[in-house]
């Protein structure tokens, strides 16, 4: 049998198609734009046609992230926090923190070695440190995250944000650019100031596994991390699919009757 | 959810009292205001009716009229980073408006003679009171109590008691009354009465299923607020408790399908309260127990000594004591009550009832096992509310829960 997750983002929609062994057979990834219900419909069919499958064949889709009500189609829903947990531990198979860097949300999930959620924290009701703060700032600087990302790649050390605020650290740029500082480093305190706002969320005590659009966009993100944690961190595959494959999951044992089942 | 059927004795009793403000065919008695922890017993003994604007306060929050409000005060120059029942009352006051009208019948809120404050809760009740003194022109009187206390000392009740006495002269002076200790025992013993059945009250949502959730309890304390010192407490909260102990019998569950059992500690969310209400019971999760309730029981009155006995009743409320006493009293409920997970609300404008922000969840999970989770928000703002994180965050804290060992069932 086949099951497909669909993330509903806040920015981006992702849906995965898997089999019975949990493997990812397909998937697509897009804007969510404005009407939730229609992305889901289309990355659902992009994500069947890479799978070569057809929707009769798929016995059950569960939905996740912040517009998982707004999925027609899906059978059932399920926090995205939960995914996450579900589809990071499907790839690590191991304890680890997982720090997820998405649209809106940021999330730090510890997982026991069982595969058990043990805590989680989100960020609090603010855009610092999150993905759609680093839109914010490219929108501002007229520029895209791919050249933010190159040019944070070549600099010597970052020049610090402050702010906590996203409005008020465009502001804190802004000065620094006026202030003719090293724009490589300018562009390295932005990726910076993401990763220090995820820090200060939780202690980190186990292996840090990544995911989340941010981090599947932003290279640097990964490097800093390490930098930052003073350890290795490991970017999980298709990062910003991990929700949805969570959800896939799910749907694969709530099909199979065990709907409490994490593993 | 079944309906609480003496709820509505509780609003015949409120109107009653709300309207006797008002009632122009006795002669007027004078008006106190009084902080809804403060020493109300003093002022209904020497014959002033006792308003409460912190009571107003939540319900300006929980009638959403806040949200047209907090601004107005704002803009006069009352910070959105302080206690928003006190810029949702001022800026409800600068407009001349009070949801008190279409809830009671009143055509604003009773005028005062005195203004008698305890900062057993908070120090922002001084300045809250202080901007009605220079509005209406009369005095505004306080008690100052020894703040995050341990273990209270006799130095401490007797540095309380002996300010509620010397709020006697004046008060004899403003009312003209004289005072008669007699009259405060009789007060004192209403409220200890009422006390005892608001406690007991409570303490049924230990059953399980539970009859009552945290919402219920906001509701239902306010006789415990502004009817305590009154008999009308007493026999309102007599009726209550036989038609939950009924319910306690029957199994009747305020969850119908009670699988999870939350702790919540902080201020409600008045503005959420059916939000919260509807979205635990979706998830099959009664709220059965709060600080927040609790804080209007007073074990320690006693008619036979009672300034001292409401000194230390008053100064021993939970808000007003240290962090070590705090989190031996979260562990002991959290036990108390079963509970499988606790809730903290970190409520932006109120820094003093807002107890995670010293580390303590983590160190009460550390301790007990129990898993927690901080919900940011406020008590009156609404913009400081985020719904759909609140629900992604409760969702996945309940899916959490089926994964942790429940060491804390019964």
């Amino acid at each position: 049998m086949y099951y497909a997750g669909i993330d509903i983002g806040s920015s981006y929609t992702k849906a995965v198609i898997i089999d019975d062994d949990g493997k990812r057979l397909g998937a697509a990834v897009a804007k969510t734009g404005i009407n939730f219900d229609e992305a889901a419909k289309t990355l659902f069919n992009e994500a069947l046609k890479k799978a070569g499958l057809k929707k009769d064949q798929i016995a059950m889709v569960v939905s996740t992230g912040v517009g998982r009500n707004n999925c027609s189609f899906a059978q059932a829903n399920k926090p995205e926090i939960s995914c996450i947990a579900k589809g990071s531990y499907h790839l690590h198979g191991a304890s680890c923190m997982v720090i997820d860097i998405g649209g809106q949300d940021n999330k730090v999930i510890k997982l026991a070695a069982d595969g058990r959620q043990l805590f989680f924290k989100m960020n609090r009701k603010c855009a610092a440190g999150t993905g759609s703060f680093l839109e914010e700032i490219a929108m501002r600087l007229d520029t895209g995250t791919d050249k933010m990302n190159k040019l944070a790649a070549q600099a010597g050390k970052s020049v610090p944000i402050n702010s906590f605020c996203t409005v008020f650290a465009g502001t804190e740029i802004i000065h620094q650019i006026r202030e003719n500082q090293d724009i490589n480093g300018i562009m390295r305190g932005i990726f910076e100031s993401v990763v220090k706002r995820t820090l200060e969320m939780a202690p980190i005590d186990d292996t840090v596994v990544l995911s989340g659009g941010a981090v599947a966009t932003n290279p640097v993100l990964i490097d800093l991390f390490k930098e930052k944690l003073e350890q290795e961190v490991m970017l999980l595959e298709h990062p910003q699919d991990v929700g949805a494959l969570g959800a896939a999951l799910y749907a694969r044992s709530l099909q199979q009757g065990a709907p409490d089942e994490q593993k | 959810m079944p309906a609480i059927e003496s709820t509505k004795i509780l609003k015949q009793a409120l109107t009653g009292y709300f309207q006797s403000f008002f009632d122009e065919t006795v002669p007027r008695q004078k008006v106190a205001w009084c902080t809804s922890v403060g020493p109300s017993e003093i002022l209904t003994a020497m014959g002033f009716k006792v308003y409460y604007p912190e009571n107003h306060g939540a319900l300006l929050g929980a009638s959403r009229a806040s949200e047209q409000y907090i601004p107005v005060a704002n803009a006069a120059g009352y910070s959105p980073d302080i206690c928003s029942y006190l810029t949702a009352d001022i800026g409800a006051f600068k407009k001349g408006e009070t949801p008190l009208t279409k809830a009671y019948g009143i055509p604003s809120v009773p005028k005062p003679d005195v203004l008698i404050y305890n900062t057993n809760q908070c120090r922002e009740v001084q300045d809250w009171f202080a901007y009605y003194a220079k509005e209406f022109g009369v005095p505004s009187l306080g008690v100052f109590s020894p703040w995050k206390v341990d273990d209270l000392n006799e130095d401490q009740i007797s540095y309380v008691a002996k300010q509620m006495q010397s709020l006697i002269p004046p008060l004899e002076k403003i009312s003209g009354n004289k005072f008669d200790i007699d009259r405060l025992r009789e007060v004192v013993a209403l409220t200890k009465q009422t006390s005892d059945l608001w406690s007991e009250f409570l303490g049924l949502a230990t059953a399980r299923p539970s009859p009552i959730t945290f919402f219920d309890g906001c509701i239902q304390m306010a006789s415990a607020v502004v009817l305590r010192g009154l008999p009308v407490a007493v026999d309102y909260y007599r009726q209550l408790n036989a038609e939950i102990k009924k319910r306690v019998a029957a199994k009747t569950g305020a969850v119908p399908k009670e699988t999870t059992r939350l702790y919540w500690d902080g201020m409600p969310m008045w503005g959420k309260l059916r939000f919260f209400s509807d979205l635990f019971e979706r998830l099959d999760t009664c709220v059965v127990a709060s600080t927040y309730c609790d804080s209007w029981i007073f074990a320690d009155f006693d008619p036979a000594d009672p300034f001292r006995s409401m000194a230390k009743a008053y100064t021993k409320i939970f808000i007003n004591r240290s962090e070590t006493h705090k989190e031996k009293v979260l562990i002991e409920m959290a036990g108390k009550y079963g509970v499988d997970g606790m809730i903290f609300h970190d409520a932006k404008t109120c820094p003093h009832n807002s107890n995670s922000r010293f580390g303590m969840p983590q160190r009460i999970t550390k301790a007990t096992g129990i898993p927690n989770l901080i919900l940011d928000g406020d008590v009156n703002d609404l913009r400081c509310i985020s719904e759909e994180q609140i629900i992604t965050a409760a969702e996945s804290f309940i899916e959490q829960l089926t994964h942790v060992p429940r060491n804390a069932r019964a």
